[in-house]
């Protein structure tokens, strides 16, 4: 019971003193730079959702695809999924869009349904629309061609 | 006739003239009254529901700053359908204070789908007349739509279209038990169903 104890006052009193190093130290400049924490805050430029006619490549193999488009109005609700107005397997030939994947279509059994299995129901888990933004850093990454 | 005679005629037709006026004028004012946001939110049906989803849309807010309130899209604005509406209303009253079939959020949750049929099938009729207020297929530039919009558009013109048809659950959340891909725009055409 004495150690844990212990340890936690040695760790706070670390944590203090690497605070009051850290406010002294004007050199460490954190991610967010030597903008006084006190002054208004930066105006941060807003990024929008993207639209790119023809998607995105895939960076590497079996990468669930980007999203081109704007999805701000498409609800996904356990009662029904707006995505498929367009992605469904009804509907994606008249309006030019990507069919939900055959994967979507089989339960963690495999068996094969014929409806959007539930595992699958929320399309943004692992496809995401884009903003058009720098990279914050130099960046190098060359996808799978 | 005798200047009496003329007298009271004139007397008549002034109080007639005048009542006029008031009458009329007061209908109009307390129709008004009723076609109002604030009305429609008085009761806590529409408060509490169909309200909080508008809120969430561009219908509500928007990078001009205009906004459809309630009866720009279901109130018709013609004098004669606009009558015709508000009759129709005192069915809802009948729903608001006796049958209290739709005084929760759950019992509005079980009568969405009855609930969206009826406009959707209003909309259908009038060829979304209300919609038509605002939004004109003259007065739209498919160079400023999306190229997906408005080749979409182009075929809805073609074809003859109306805005329901694709455009459901725009400003108030999707029922339980439609399912929007099931739905192909256009109604009864089947051109969608080839795919295997």
């Amino acid at each position: 019971m004495k150690k844990p104890f212990t340890a936690a006052i040695v760790a706070t009193s670390l944590l203090f003193a690497m605070g009051t190093m850290a406010t002294a130290a004007e050199k460490l400049a954190s991610l967010r730079g030597t903008h006084d924490i006190e002054g208004s805050s930066l105006k941060v430029s807003k990024k929008k959702l993207i639209s790119q006619e023809g998607g995105f490549e895939r960076s590497y193999k079996k990468q669930p695809p980007l999203i081109p488009h704007k999805i701000e109005k498409y609800r996904i609700t356990l009662k029904n999924n707006g995505c498929l107005k367009c992605h469904s397997k009804k509907n994606h030939k008249k309006e030019k869009a990507p069919m939900v994947g055959e994967s979507h279509f089989l339960t963690r059994d495999g068996k094969k349904l014929d409806h959007v299995s539930t595992r699958r129901w929320f399309c943004n888990q692992c496809h995401a629309p884009q903003l058009n933004a720098k990279p914050l850093v130099e960046n190098e990454f060359v996808g799978l061609k | 006739m005798t200047s009496t005679q003329k007298k009271s005629t004139f007397t008549i037709l002034l109080v007639g003239i005048v009542l006029g006026i008031l009458l009329w004028g007061g209908f109009n004012w307390t129709l008004e009254l009723t076609n109002t946001e604030q009305f429609c939110i008085s009761c806590h049906e529409m408060r509490d529901t169909p309200y909080q989803e508008l809120q969430e849309t561009i219908h509500f807010t928007n990078r001009t700053g205009v906004r459809a309130t309630c009866p720009d899209c279901h109130v018709p604005r013609e004098w004669i359908y606009k009558i015709i509406r508000k009759i129709k209303a005192t069915n809802e009253l009948y729903h608001h204070f006796i049958a209290k079939d739709v005084d929760t959020p759950e019992k509005f949750e079980a009568h969405r789908l009855e609930l969206a049929k009826h406009v959707w099938k209003t909309m259908k009729e009038t060829d979304s007349r209300e919609c038509r207020n605002c939004h004109d297929f003259n007065s739209m530039d498919f160079d400023r739509q999306e190229t997906r919009a408005a080749d979409r558009h182009d075929e809805a013109i073609d074809k003859g279209y109306t805005c329901i048809d694709c455009h459901k659950g725009i400003s108030h959340h999707l029922p339980e038990g439609y399912d929007p891909g099931a739905d192909a725009p256009g109604g009864d055409d089947d051109e969608g169903d080839d795919a295997e």
